[in-house]
């Protein structure tokens, strides 16, 4: 499996976005029949996954989350492997075991995915310590929530990061949301990104729904990284467009926030800009369509794999 | 051969260790500070001290050790370990299944726990069945200097995540233990005395409690079996279920509280696999369900003593009571 790193255009990073959104709308049509359970999607979150992806190199490790269909993707994930996960089967990659919520896939550098919120920023302290220590290329790149930075386990990893000098990426992605409870109700500030100034962290802040942005933030974050040997914390502000989880009816959403954030949706600013930078209509919906039939064949993948074998059950628990 | 404290057998696993595989690396609160000649030895790299927050020294041990290192990590004290569930259980313990065997978590988390010193249940709580219970944990429990030293040496070696739990009652007490690398496998148990009426089945300090109650029994014409299970995952059962069916009589003992503890575990083993060789229902003296108080003769109650054993098994022979925990034995 290819990793991907190359983006060379914005037309690439668009079609990134693009087979990002048709992948969750497609899992929650899936959803819907009652063939995958438990699916998050990142709906309006696109750039901020595909931004920093496209910042990356091949070996950078990566811990994300439960909402991490995007950063898998935009990795090089075969969506075809990452749905037959998401239902349950054999050949997805992690045999069918963890499902939507913790894929890992460590042949892209996707590593130790944990579904308990933070769970990823506590182990992303011992994996750059592993490259520290054994002097292994690339840095750690640990994605998390506005939720998780709300975790006791987020300021012990960055006190830790910072006291170990250790090669972390912290990237939160600031969906303003926590499951059901507005960020406003649970944090004192407006970004996490002042959390880290206590423990001597640099960080920025960036227009999460803006893929260009995100990426050259990235980009700097990373060159930062590697050249300090030190944390750096880059915040994305975007916003979660559909609920916590499927379904979900979001009528705990205050209706004219959700409209703004609407007009903010990353691929409908990537394709105004694309089609202002003399980019064809007609070839923008020809990408479309045919990241449409990726999906389709996707789905087919999945739904043609068989379930794991029964002695699945308690294979891998121990090495 | 050598005489040495827990503590020393320990530190010299642990030396033996660091020297052997440069992958081995040890933090902790005060790790550094309190094994200076591991730091001297190994420098600041492999022998850390770190801020007091077990969540993160979990963590990072867990993280480090799916990419190539194989931290050891001590968390003091078993209640400590409270502050680290997640990381131990939730990460160590299922992120390998969970992702179709991608990882492995070559890991070692050592506390202390057991009576002994008299500062009460934040410190003292034999919770090592918690990890039993949790599945991709081994679990381990010495009771002598020597498998102090060979199963600290076998955990640092196995590619799965160890608890090792050390009993502070048994830090300072001393005993033979082999010179140079020293291996106990883990998951087998030891039998520390043969005999023909009935088996104590325990491990930790207990077993010596369980040695001490069988010399008494001897002085009755009793002959008792030990059984030190130093491993309580994986279980020895072939060794539990060969002794319970060669005396077809079983009390198991431990300091650790008696709903759902090891105990409850041999001792439905034994039910389940060798009913027919029990002459005896199985008896479990077990510690209270109740947290370890301070205070000195209350702490010492809480753990079946030798008396409380031969008691037990006086009963037992004499078909009468069988099930007592300690507290209603004393
Ligand atoms: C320890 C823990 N508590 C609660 C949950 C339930 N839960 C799953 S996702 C989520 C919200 C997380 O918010 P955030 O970190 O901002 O990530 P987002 O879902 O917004 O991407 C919650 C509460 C969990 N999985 N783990
Ligand atoms: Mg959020």
């Amino acid at each position: 499996m290819k990793i991907d790193t190359d983006y060379p255009d914005a037309l690439a990073l668009h079609e990134a976005m693009q087979l990002i959104r048709s992948y969750e709308e497609r899992m929650t049509a899936i959803q819907a029949e009652g063939a995958a359970a438990g699916t998050c999607t990142a709906v309006g979150q696109e750039a901020a996954a595909v931004g920093v992806m496209a910042a990356l190199g091949r070996d950078e490790r990566i811990l994300t989350n439960h909402r991490s269909a995007g950063h898998l993707l935009a990795r090089g994930a075969d969506p075809g492997r990452l749905m037959a996960e998401a239902m349950g089967r054999a050949t997805g990659y992690c045999k069918g075991k963890s499902g939507s919520l913790h894929v890992s896939a460590a042949e892209l550098g996707v590593v130790l995915t944990s579904t308990i919120v933070g769970g990823e920023l506590s182990l992303a302290t011992g994996v750059a310590l592993a490259h520290k220590q054994l002097g292994l290329p690339g840095v750690v790149v640990c994605i998390f929530g506005d939720g998780a930075a709300c975790e006791g386990v987020f300021h012990e990893s960055l006190n830790l990061a910072a006291v170990w000098s250790l090669p972390i990426l912290y990237v939160c992605e600031n969906n303003q949301w926590q499951a059901f409870v507005h960020r406003r109700e649970t944090m004192v500030g407006e970004r996490v990104a002042e959390w880290a100034t206590g423990y001597r962290i640099g960080s920025a802040v960036v227009d999460g729904n803006d893929v260009h942005a995100v990426r050259a933030a990235a980009a700097a974050a990373l060159a930062e990284v590697r050249c300090s040997g030190r944390p750096f914390l880059l915040e994305a502000e975007t916003y979660r467009l559909r609920g916590h989880f499927e379904p979900d009816d979001q009528a705990y959403v205050d209706a004219a926030e959700l409209a703004a954030w609407r007009d903010r949706d990353p691929l409908g600013r990537s394709r105004r800009a694309l089609l202002a930078a003399g980019h064809d209509a007609r070839a923008l919906a020809e990408l479309e369509t045919a990241v449409e039939r990726r999906i389709d064949q996707a789905q087919a993948f999945a739904l043609a794999s068989p379930y794991p074998e029964l002695a699945e059950l308690t294979r891998d628990v121990f090495a | 051969m050598s005489i040495m404290t827990s503590q020393q057998a320990l530190a010299d696993a642990l030396a033996i260790e660091m020297r052997r595989d440069p992958s081995v690396l040890m933090f902790g609160e005060g790790v550094a500070t309190k094994r200076a000649e591991l730091l001297a030895e190994f420098g600041a790299g492999r022998v850390r001290n770190t801020p007091l927050a077990e969540g993160i020294i979990a963590g990072t041990a867990v993280g480090a050790s799916a990419f190539g290192l194989r931290p050891v990590i001590d968390l003091l004290f078993a209640p400590f370990m409270c502050f680290a569930m997640d990381e131990l259980v939730n990460s160590a313990g299922k992120l390998r299944f969970l992702s179709g065997g991608q990882f492995s978590f070559p890991l070692v988390a050592m506390a202390m726990t057991g009576g002994g010193w008299g500062i009460g249940p934040h410190h003292n709580h034999n919770l090592e069945a918690w990890f039993a219970h949790a599945p991709g944990l081994k679990v381990v429990m010495p009771s002598t200097p020597a498998d102090a030293k060979g199963l600290l040496a076998a955990a640092i070696r196995d590619d799965n995540p160890v608890l090792f739990f050390s009993d502070i009652g048994l830090a300072f007490a001393s005993g033979e233990v082999p010179e140079g690398e020293h291996c106990v496998p883990l998951g087998k148990a030891a039998l520390r005395r043969p005999g023909g009426d009935v088996s104590l089945v325990s491990y930790g300090k207990c077993v010596d409690t369980c040695l001490a109650a069988a010399e008494t029994l001897a002085t009755q014409g009793v002959s008792a079996e030990v059984l030190d299970l130093r491993s309580l995952k994986p279980l020895d059962e072939q060794a539990i279920l060969a002794s319970v069916r060669r005396t077809g009589r079983l009390v198991v003992v431990h300091e650790a509280s008696r709903t759902c503890g090891v105990g409850a575990e041999v001792a439905a083993l034994a039910s389940e696999a060798a009913f027919d060789s029990l002459r005896a229902p199985p008896c479990r003296l077990t510690g209270p369900d109740a947290p370890a108080a301070a205070s000195f003769p209350l702490e010492q109650a809480f753990a079946p003593s030798a008396a409380a054993v031969a008691a037990a098994v006086g009963r037992m022979l004499e078909g009468g009571g069988t099930v007592a925990d300690a507290a209603a034995v004393a």
